[in-house]
Parts: C-alpha cells; structure tokens; sequence
C-alpha cells in the first residue's frame, strides 16, 4: 500500500503529517510512502532527509492522486494556486486521514463523499484509554499548553523565577492556568519549570489531584458544582458558578502576571472567563494567553490570531501554536497516525474494521457513505464492558462474609454438641484431653491470625519444627527390649521426628538471620 | 529422683513456650525471638521426657521405662544421627528450594506418627484394662490414618516442587468418588478393628494405612501446582493433627497441646492464603485447579497479535528514564537465583535518586513469603518490600515495572476474563503503569497453563532470557 504524505497548503500552517522517522517506521510497518516535495520544509524537514528514511519525492498531483492513503494535518481546502480543491486531488475511492471537523465542514465532507473518498478524522477519534496513543487532540494540545507559556514569556517583561540579584530582588512571576485538561497541564508544567508560581482553576473536581501533581495550587469557588462533561470535557455551568467564577478571577487577577485560558466546551462557544473587569485589575505588562480565542476567547476582547493589548495587558490570541513548534508537533502527530495505521492492521493486514470502536469513531465516510456520526451504542457499550465483571465479583465479595457468619454459630453449636456427647459416654480422662485440645486448637488460631504475609514461610518451618513433638510419642514407646517391634518403631520414629526437629528449627534461624532488624 | 509434677509443669512450660513461638513468628520484631523459644521449649520436652524413661521420675507410669541397654543406645544414636542429618540438610538447603524442605520435613511427622502408632498397637506393655481398648483402637486407628495422609501427601509434594513429578494436576475421572469409596473403606475397616484386642486385629489396621496412603497421594497428585503454597500449608496443619492424635492414643497433653496448634494454625495459614487467591479452601483441597477452561484460554491467546520486545539496551535505557519503578519479582527469579544482582541493581537505581519499590504477590513462588525470604537473603532493606494490597493502587502513577519471572500473578485475565481459570484471583495491575517490562525466558505459560493477555499489550516489552543473565546484563548497562 502506498501512503502519500501532502504538502499543508493552509497559509502559515508548518507542520507536516509525517516527520522522517514516523516515515521510517511507516515502512517498517510495510507501507510504501511518497512524499510530496517539500511537504516538510516548514518543520525543519528536508526532502533528502525523507528520501533517506526510504520514501520517494513525488509533486502535489502524484502525492494526492497516486496514493492509496493520504496523511495530512489540516483538512482538504480550497488551492487557489492549482485552481481546485484538494478533495479533487484525491483519486476517486481513495483514503484520507486528517482533520476533518466534520460538525464544521459540512461542505467539505460532501466534496469527498463525491470521490467515493474513505475519509477518517483524528479529530474524531474517541477519548477511550486505549485510543490515546492515537489521540491527536491531546498531542497537539500539548504542544499548545507548552508553547502558550512561551508566548506569554516572550510578551511578559520580567523573569519567571524570582531572583536575588547584586542588583536587587525580583519577584517569581504568578501564573494562572483556566482549565486544567491535557493542555492546562501542560501549561503549568512549562510555567513551573521555568520557576513560577502556578495557580490552576477548573469546573472538574476529579483533575484537583492532576493539577496538585503538576505542582500547582487548585483554586475553588464557594459554590458547589460537578462541572464533569463527557470525553474529557467540561460542562456548561450554571449563571450562579459562573458569576463567582468571575468574581474569582477578578479578584486573582489583582496578583497574577500571567494568565492562560483553556476552556472549551464541546459544540458550544468558548465560554467567557476573563471579564473586562478582572483585565482592568491585572498589573500593567501582564499576558494573557487566550487558548480559546478561535472559539471566540475566555476573555474578553481577545482576537483569533492576534496579539491585542487592553487597558495595558497584552492579550494573546494565537490558534496555530502546534504549528509554532512544526518540528515536534509533526513528529507526535505522525506517531498518532502511526499508531492508528497499526491498530488498522499495518500494510498487510489493513482492513477499515467497524467493529473496532476506534476505527469507528474516527470513520466519516467509507467508500463516500456517510459514516459519521458514529452511534453511540458502541461507546456505551464499551463503558458498560467493565462493569459485568465488577458485577459478578460483586456477589462473590459479598457472599463470602455472610457465609462466615452463617457458618461460625453452626459450627460452634456443631462443636458444643459433639463436646456434649463425649461427655455423656466418655472418660473423664478422655474429656480433659479434649479440653486441652479444643483449647489450643483456639489458640493457636488466635496466635496465628495476624501473622505478617512476608513471614509465612520461617513460620510454617517453625510449625513444622514444633510439630516435631511427635517424637514424644516415639520415646515413650522405647519401653521393650530393642527387638521388639514396637521399640524398633519407635526408635526409628524418634530417628525422624529429630531430623524433622533439628532441621525446621535450623532452617527458621537461618531464614530469620537473613531478614534484617 | 524428682517428683511427677515437675515433668507435667515442664511440659506446660514447654506448651507455653510453643505458642510464645508462633506468636513471636507473627511480626518481624520478635520472629528470632519466638523461634528461640521453640527451641527452649523443644528441649525442655524432651529434656524432660528423657528423665521419664530413664527413671528419674517418680510416680508416673513405669510401662515406657527405658530398661534395655540396646534400646538406650539405638535411642542415643537415633537422636544424634537425627539431628546431624537434620542440621546439614537445614545448613546445605538454598533458599530457593525452602519449599521442598518443608515438605519433606513434613512427610517425616507424618511417618512418625504412623510408627509410633503402630508401636503402640504392638506393644505388649500396654495395660489394656486401664485404658479401654474401645477408645484406644479408635485413637489408634486416626493418628495412623492422618500420619498416612501427611506421609505420602507430604513426599509427592516434595517431588512436585523440585520438579521430579509434573505440577499438572492429575485428575481421574470420577476422583470425588475415588476419595469417598477410599475413606469409606477406612470406616468399614474400623467397624472390624475397633472391637478386637490391642495386639489381635493387625490385617484391617495395614490395610487401612495402605488406603490411607493412596488417598495422601491422590489427594496431592490432584492439586494443581499454583495451589502448592496452600498444599504445603495444609499438610503442615496435617502433621499436627497427626501429633494431636498421638497425643490422645498416649494420654499425652503436650502432644496434644502442640498438635493442635499447629493443627489450627496450619488450617489457618491455608485459610488466609486461599483469601489472598480469592479461591474457597473446599475448591482448593479437592484439586484439579487449572484444568476447567484452560484450554480455551490456550486457543484464545492465538489472536493476541504479536509481543515487542526490548535488548537489554533498551531496557537500560526505560530504566534510566524511569524515576518511579516498581519490580515483581516471581518463582523464575528464585529459578535463577536472581535477587543477588537484582538487589545491587536496585540499589543502584537508588542511588541515582529513583523510586524503587518490590510489590510481593501473596502466593508469588512456590511459598507464600518465599520473595521476601529471597529478597531478605539478598540484603533488600524490607521497608520497601511492600505488600499486593499496598501498593496495587500505585501503578498507574508508576514510570516503569520490571516483572521478573512471574506470570499468574499478573495476569490481567484474572480480572477481566470471567471464563479464565484464574478469575476472580487478585492480582498485580501492573498494566495500569506506563511501561512493563517483563523478563521471562519464553513465552511459555505460568503455572496455572494460562496464557496471560499482558504480554501482548502495548505499554508491555518483552525481554527474553535466563532472569540471573538478563539482570547481570542490565547492571553492566547501568553501570555504564
């Protein structure tokens, strides 16, 4: 199968959808792959380094036209270069994996359900555990968390760390992360690795701990509120959270140098964070990297693409930071697209399989049939898939202790009767062994029963030992001359019981010598 | 001479001492102490009873007096030949193969028991109107049964943990019913014994320690060999009991005092590991684990896709970038005498300032505690030797986990596959980690014949060889 790599034709867009090692590892995976000249140049790629890691140069119309599978970042637009849209540069029937936004691009996914096209959308592949590796949102938000606090040092004018200088003392910097998901993350694990203070806030109580990790402090509001969203995401919160949500940041943003926005809730406009009000009250020189701003912003007067600056505070909007760090971003996301081609059987065994809900998710045409929205039964389902196993342990779990409870008072009033009946026919002799018996044998359960696991085996060798009294038994019958039988047994009894003696005391004491005090 | 009541206190003593020393073995303070105390407590009872029957007592039964010369000194050369064998297998024994000593051990109070209860049967000095011989036969009759038990149960044990004899479980059609007609058999042997004289009836007592001996035997052959930690507990609790029954047949307290606990306490530790495999004690004793479903867990793993493995190089290399590492070590480190290396490792990831933590699988080896006996031989400082229930909780914040011949005790399939025999079976989720890596020298399956899903995950390298020569391998590379 023949993959081709395409040159991104999206205006300052740098990243390419396969770095030379992700094409490596496409052709360990037996795939042929060509790419279209100069696809990399923007991200630091050189068509010889591609050609070096065993693909072939081809222009744009053999790229998009004499592929099988075509890889590309951005989704098919517009060339006005070539005077047609990229969807017709796809061979009819052919194969494209890319951002599609399908919600958004309505036009565009009729264009490729025109050529028959199979098209599947990393921005559609579902937030399960096992799809991460093949999550390009989360990759590439990363990236974006990363870059965000880069962006915001380049604009801030002073150090991140506080510093004790001859010249005199500077304070660290105050960092705020809004929205604590897989880019908020990122961005205070860059902002506290370059020495500030991070502080983080976010309606999902579940991330307090990830973001605690990262180092930062967790800030709340009075108000109580589960602001947990489906895949990953937040939810929309009602006027009261967000009213103290904003009384919050106004009053944060009186001590913060720097603010980062990351709130998205699906399908809907960026919620406003950031008021005009808590703009106002941040220091003048502060940043605020708005992550949001192509959704129109967190805060307010952000502009998409822009770096605008408002009541002193520098305010910016970028929407292509992935793209600002080409190099890596290509290389991360052409794993993604790595892993997703092996989960889809590598070259040999590539089928597009429906019933892999991976695969499924990320499907929005096969062969031009409309595929997408995939139901969402399968994600149900797959939710559900753990639970009959809890379900069975369930009972299990609780059936154990009820039996014990049942059993205990059964088995002693069993004990109590069977002691009764000795009584009444046997010895009294008889009946004072079974005291000491029944005695120790609660002992010995008692003694036993808080034993630490790591001693079990220096304790069953000290039992095995003790249990060496046997030989008592055997002494007691030396009694007769030795060719009696009986004398001979018990001589040779007493021969074994002093092995079992010496050796399970011996052995205990070697054992116990070596766990140290 | 000194009075009878010296020897019954020192026998209460010697009882007293017994239970300091299980007590004692419970925590890792006091466990030199409590064998200590075993020890005090073993040569008082026999100081004691040596006093006895050489006359120096007053007032007790005179029937066992030792009056022969010959007796005396095949007495004195059974002790001291005992002892001599006893310490240098105990001196010889690598820590490895700690599991078929205590069986062994256990196979010779077994023998013991039957002897001594044979003796007794024979010996002519028994005063058969003082005791009844009614309650006697019946005495008898037991501590020769469960003796058998222990005896032959014990040997195939020993022989199935040093590997002479397949761990697979042997199970015959019908083996319930085999058990029941055998022990049937015992009974309808007894309802002739009991009756006669002491001395009279031999045929029905021989056969029934035949029998007694099959069962022993059947018993253990039909346990598979990821139960034989609970299988060796278990026979340990049958000595007892043996000791216990020698007790009643010599009116004797001590030894029914020390048999019963060790009895209880063996019945216990069998308990408490059959927990820790979330598997019921009745299941586990009537065997044939292993064998129900195994073969379709065999059939699936053919569409498990393919493993990754990993050099040693790049294993070193996970390793240097892990800051957080957790190792599970199984039998095939004891297999390979591995701790040595892998305790100069550990300490020198620790040194580089990383995490490195054991997690210990109760039922990991052939033992329960065997890893930590290895681990303690290799001087690993214990506090970070940590339970499953410990640290099960921290793998999926943990960089890198290193399982080290082990196979059962991780394998996801005891969770997530209800049709596995191993279900239900608490086991290390080492998959919840960021990257496993798991030493084993072939793809070959755990004891339980089952094979284990983990090794075909993605976050999960294979690195194939002898344990010893990987771990050797991994220190250079370290070191480097």
């Amino acid at each position: 199968m023949k993959i081709g790599v395409v040159k991104e034709a999206w205006p300052g867009e740098c990243r390419v959808a396969a770095s030379p090692k992700n094409v490596q590892r496409l052709i360990k995976q037996g795939f042929e792959v060509q790419v279209e000249s100069g696809a990399g140049v923007a991200a630091s790629f050189t068509d010889q380094a591609y050609q070096d890691a065993g693909a072939s140069i081809c222009d744009t119309r053999a790229a998009w036209g004499q592929s099988d599978l075509v890889i590309k970042v951005r989704e098919p637009m517009e060339r006005a270069d070539l005077d047609l849209h990229e969807a017709d540069l796809l061979s009819e029937g052919g194969t494209l994996i890319s951002f599609i936004w399908p919600g958004q691009n309505k036009d565009l996914v009729d264009r490729l359900a025109a050529r028959k096209a199979t098209v599947l959308a990393m921005d559609c592949i579902p937030r399960i555990s096992r799809a991460q590796k093949m999550d390009a949102l989360s990759s590439m938000a990363n990236i974006a968390g990363y870059r965000a606090v880069l962006e915001a040092a380049n604009e801030f004018g002073s150090f991140f760390t506080g510093q004790m200088t001859a010249a005199g003392k500077v304070p660290p910097a105050k960092v705020l992360v809004v929205g604590a998901g897989v880019a908020g993350l990122a961005s205070i694990g860059a902002a506290r690795g370059l020495g500030a203070i991070v502080r983080a806030f976010d309606t999902r109580p579940a991330v307090e701990e990830q973001v605690q990790s990262m180092g930062a402090d967790f800030l709340t509001v009075e108000i109580e509120e589960d602001g947990t969203g489906s895949g990953g995401y937040a939810k929309e919160m009602s006027q009261a959270f967000i009213d103290a949500e904003h009384a919050l940041f106004e009053e944060q943003a009186k001590e913060i140098d720097i603010i980062v926005t990351t709130a998205l809730i699906p399908g809907k406009p960026a919620p406003l964070l950031i008021t005009e009000q808590a703009v106002k009250n941040m220091k003048q020189g502060s940043v605020i990297v708005d992550l949001a701003a192509e959704r129109g912003g967190n805060t307010a007067g952000a502009v998409a693409d822009e770096v605008v600056e408002s009541h002193g505070v520098k305010i910016i909007g970028y929407t292509d930071l992935p793209s600002r760090m080409a190099n890596v971003s290509s290389d991360l996301y052409g794993n993604n697209i790595c892993h997703l081609l092996d989960d889809m059987g590598k070259a040999e065994e590539y089928r597009i399989d429906e019933e892999d809900e991976v695969v499924r998710g990320a499907l929005v045409l096969r062969g031009g049939e409309m595929k997408w929205p995939a139901p969402v039964k399968k994600l149900a389902e797959e939710l559900k898939k753990p639970e009959p196993a809890k379900v069975e342990a369930a009972p299990v779990a609780a059936a154990e202790p009820k039996e014990q409870k049942d059993r205990g008072p059964w088995v002693l009033m069993l004990i109590g009767l069977a002691l009764i009946a000795v009584g009444w026919t046997g010895s009294e002799g008889f009946l004072h062994q079974v005291t000491v018996f029944v005695l120790s044998c609660f002992v010995g359960y008692q003694v036993i029963w808080n034993v630490s696991a790591s001693l079990h085996t220096p304790l069953m060798s000290v039992t095995n030992a003790i249990s060496g009294i046997i030989i008592v038994g055997g002494m007691l019958q030396l009694g007769g001359p030795l060719n009696e039988p009986a004398t001979m047994l018990g001589v040779v009894a007493v021969l074994f019981a002093t092995i079992n003696i010496a050796g399970g005391f011996l052995v205990t004491q070697r054992m116990l010598k070596m766990f140290q005090g | 001479m000194i009075p009878a009541g010296a020897i019954i206190a020192s026998y209460l003593v010697a009882g007293v001492l017994f239970i300091l020393s299980l007590g004692g073995l419970s925590a890792q303070k006091t466990a030199k102490r409590g064998n200590l105390y075993g020890i005090i407590g073993m040569l008082l009872a026999i100081g004691a009873t040596t006093l006895w029957i050489t006359g120096n007592a007053e007032g007790l039964n005179t029937e066992a007096l030792l009056s022969d010369s010959g007796t005396k000194t095949a007495f004195a050369a059974a002790i001291g030949v005992g002892a001599l064998i006893g310490g240098v297998m105990a001196a010889r024994v690598g820590m490895t193969s700690m599991p078929e000593l205590v069986a062994i051990l256990h196979s010779f109070v077994g023998l013991a028991a039957v002897l001594v209860g044979l003796s007794m049967y024979s010996n002519p000095s028994v005063d058969v109107a003082e005791k009844g011989s009614f309650v006697l036969n019946i005495e008898i009759y037991l501590d020769v049964f469960i003796g058998a038990i222990t005896f032959t149960g014990s040997v195939l044990a020993f022989l199935k943990l040093r590997g002479s004899v397949s761990g697979k479980p042997l199970t015959l059609p019908g083996r319930h019913l085999i058990n029941i007609l055998m022990v049937a058999a015992c009974v309808w042997l007894a309802i002739d014994f009991v009756p006669a004289d002491l001395n009279s009836n031999w045929q029905p007592l021989l056969w029934m320690t035949l029998i007694a001996c099959v069962i022993g035997l059947h018993m253990v052959a039909a346990i598979g060999g990821a139960d034989m930690p609970v299988v060796v507990s278990m026979l340990n609790s049958y000595s007892g009991w043996a000791a216990a029954a020698a007790g009643f047949m010599l009116k004797n307290d001590l030894l029914i005092i020390t048999g019963a606990l060790v009895g209880s306490s063996g019945a216990i530790l069998s308990y408490i590991m059959c927990r820790a495999m979330n598997r019921s004690f009745i299941s586990v004793i009537l065997g044939g684990f292993g064998t129900d479903g195994g073969g379709g867990g065999g059939s699936k793993s053919q569409d498990q896709g393919e493993v990754q493995t990993f050099d040693v190089g790049e294993a070193v290399e996970a390793m240097r970038e892990a800051s957080n590492i957790i190792i599970v070590p199984g039998y095939g480190m004891a297999v390979a005498q591995a701790q040595h290396s892998l305790s100069q490792a550990v300490d020198f990831l620790r040194e580089k300032g990383k995490e490195v933590r054991f997690a210990i699988h109760p039922v990991a080896g052939r033992l329960p505690g065997h890893m930590n006996v290895l681990l303690a031989e290799a001087n690993v400082d214990y506090n970070i030797v940590l339970e499953m229930e410990e640290i099960n909780d921290d793998f999926p914040e943990t960089d890198l986990v290193l399982v080290i011949g082990a196979n059962d005790i991780v394998n996801p399939d005891a969770q997530e596959d209800p049709a596995s025999p191993i279900a239900g079976m608490p086991v290390l989720e080492v998959w919840k980690s960021e990257t496993t890596i798991v030493m084993k020298r072939s793809m070959g399956t755990g004891y339980a014949g089952v094979q284990n899903p983990l090794f075909f995950k993605d976050n999960t390298r294979m690195l194939f060889g002898d344990a010893k020569a990987v771990v050797d391998q991994l220190l250079t590379g370290l070191r480097q």
